[in-house]
Formats: C-alpha cells, sequence, structure tokens
C-alpha cells in the first residue's frame, strides 16, 4: 500500500471547521494512527485524546466519517469512503477543541443515575459468595465490560432529542447495580432512573447497541430497569 | 413529574398498547366484513344496537385508545419541542379526556 487518504478534521469550537489533511497509507494502520499521524508530522496543533491504544480506556472516541467509533481499533481500511476519512468530535457532548469534547455532563449522569455500588449495612466481612448462573449475575455481567468511551451516547436519538436524558452508558451501569445482589442502593437509584430524563424515555432504537465498541447491550439493560421500576411501583417501594 | 408518576405513565403505555394490538384487529376485521355488502348506516346499527358486547368493545377500545394518544403525545411534544412541566401535563390530560369523551358518546350512541 502506497496511496494516500485524504483525510478532512474538525477544526477549532463549535464554529470551527474541517481541515484537509493528506496521510500516507499503510498497512494495519487505525484511526488513532491517522490522527497521530497529523499531529506529529502535519500540525503540531491539533488537539485529541487518547491514552492505551488498545481499546481499554475508553478515551479516543470520535465521529469517523459520521459514526461514533473508538478510533484505537478502527482500521482505516474499513471505514474509509472513497479513499476519505471525516474526523469530527463525539456528538451530544460540547466540543472543547477540535477533536475533543468535554465530557463533563456525559459522567455527572452516571452520578444522577446512582451509578456508585452502596455496600449494605450488615453486609458480611468474607467476599461475598454470588453464583455464576443466576440470572442477576448473568445479567450483571453482560453489561459490566463498559469502558465509557460516550460512544452509545454520541449515538442516542433520545440523548440528542433530549439533552438530560440520563443516555445508554450511565443506565447501563445502573442496570449491573440492580443486578449486584450485594448493593443495597436500590430504591434510591430506581427513583433516580424513573425521572422525567430516565429510563422510561428510551426508545428502544438500539443505537447504543448497534454502536457500541464492546458489543454490550444498553437496550437490553435499559429494558431491564424499566420492569424493575415496574415491579417495584407495583409493591409500593418506588 | 415524579419517578412514580412516569413509571405509571409507561405501565399505562404498554397496557393500552396491548389493549390495542388485539382491538384494531377486531376494528380491521370488522370494517372487511362489514362492507361486504355495502356500508350503510341501518346494517352498523343493526350489528350494534342494543348489543352490550359492542358496547364493551368500543368502551374498553375508546378507552385504550385516549390514554394511549394523550401518553404518547406528551412524549413526543416534550422530545420535539421545549415544552415540559405541568402545563404540558395538562394539555396532555385534557387530549386523553377529549378523545375518552368523543369516543365513548360515539359507542353508546351506536348502542342506545
Amino acid at each position: 500500500m502506497s496511496g494516500t487518504i485524504e483525510v478532512a478534521v474538525w477544526r477549532g469550537g463549535v464554529d470551527g471547521s474541517l481541515r484537509p489533511y493528506e496521510v500516507p497509507e499503510q498497512d494495519s494502520q487505525t484511526v488513532l494512527d491517522v490522527v497521530t499521524y497529523i499531529q506529529r508530522q502535519l500540525d503540531p496543533t491539533l488537539s485529541y485524546r487518547f491514552a492505551c491504544r488498545v481499546g481499554m480506556c475508553g478515551s479516543c472516541a470520535m465521529t469517523v466519517n459520521g459514526v461514533a467509533r473508538w478510533t484505537c481499533r478502527t482500521h482505516v481500511r474499513k471505514v474509509l469512503r472513497r479513499g476519505k476519512l471525516e474526523l469530527r468530535p463525539l456528538a451530544n457532548l460540547p466540543v472543547i477543541r477540535d477533536l475533543v469534547t468535554d465530557m463533563t455532563a456525559f459522567f455527572e449522569k452516571w452520578t444522577r443515575a446512582k451509578g456508585a455500588f452502596v455496600p449494605a449495612a450488615d453486609a458480611p466481612k468474607d467476599f461475598a459468595a454470588v453464583r455464576p448462573d443466576t440470572p442477576e449475575r448473568r445479567a450483571a455481567s453482560a453489561g459490566i465490560e463498559c469502558i465509557g468511551c460516550g460512544v452509545c451516547y454520541a449515538s442516542c436519538d433520545v440523548v440528542a432529542w433530549n439533552p438530560d436524558y440520563l443516555g445508554p452508558a450511565a443506565l447501563n451501569r445502573a442496570w449491573t447495580l440492580v443486578t449486584d445482589l450485594r448493593d443495597a442502593g436500590n430504591r434510591e437509584r430506581l427513583a433516580a432512573i424513573a425521572g422525567d430524563a430516565g429510563c422510561h424515555a428510551c426508545h428502544s432504537h438500539r443505537s447504543c447497541v448497534e454502536r457500541c465498541p464492546k458489543s454490550l447491550d444498553p437496550t437490553g439493560s435499559i429494558a431491564g430497569l424499566k420492569r424493575a421500576t415496574a415491579r417495584a411501583l407495583l409493591r409500593g417501594e418506588l | 413529574m415524579t419517578a412514580r408518576a412516569e413509571t405509571w405513565l409507561w405501565i399505562v403505555q404498554r397496557a393500552t398498547a396491548a389493549v390495542l394490538a388485539v382491538a384494531v384487529l377486531v376494528h380491521l376485521a370488522t370494517i372487511v366484513y362489514a362492507v361486504r355488502t355495502g356500508l350503510s348506516a341501518a346494517a352498523v346499527l343493526a350489528r350494534t344496537q342494543g348489543n352490550p358486547w359492542w358496547l364493551g368493545f368500543y368502551l374498553v377500545f375508546a378507552l385504550a385508545a385516549a390514554l394511549h394518544a394523550g401518553v404518547g403525545l406528551r412524549t413526543i411534544l416534550r422530545e420535539m419541542t421545549p415544552w415540559r412541566g405541568p402545563s404540558l401535563d395538562s394539555a396532555a390530560a385534557c387530549a386523553s379526556l377529549f378523545l375518552l369523551v368523543a369516543g365513548w358518546r360515539a359507542a353508546i350512541g351506536l348502542f342506545a
């Protein structure tokens, strides 16, 4: 391979614009490689975010040819459109500069959704024994591999319509705690996620499922929360 | 709205959707059946007048449609417009009430 890729990169803040670059094509090149090449070889003023480069930290997500993706694990070859790449910051989040978004609102929603573990007052001192084959443990296991990259949040239509909506990642986190047999905070958690901008606002469009780089099922988690809140309501616990 | 109220609305929306799934099928089948021999007011009334089963069916159908439309309208307006809060909730409730009164009036009119 010895061609070049035409790359258009978002530069500036909200009022910024796309700027063109030419990047040499290479074997097994990732989108993050392309961005790094631009910053190291062509334009050191380019701002972007990354850390681990191996799909663990969740910091390098961007909009690649219109689709939110983790750029460190996205091969250029698979997403090129007529030899071109268009890179923008993630949608549904305020742009700080270039490819960097302000993720404060995204993580504040994890707090609002009571995404922190609440130990029981009489928690055993020893390790809690949780059988791996129980439905609760299976449901929790299906959701806990989230890396917090924000791809689902940027892909969600409901977040785009209602900026207060908690979003797929925070609700998925809440579901992994609702299904955690050791957690004692579900009463407050279900009340927090059943409000105006909570789980019932989800339309099950499944964009989060389609785009999640970890192949998680936030829509399924949110459906679980809907059922859990309905049960709590009928039992008088909401 | 509170978590309780939102969850009630969700349950109402799902329950009415389940009722409507059946009711709409019955309704469509009745239309197909009724127009076989030409549609006339007399033929419709001959079927519904004094028939408590049709009255019950249309009362339930109209109730489900009225509730489903009100809750759905509120959701759509909250997503597509900046309208929120008690004024929207009241407007949606009024829409439901209007549909309910209109629907039940028609159902009773067919029966009486």
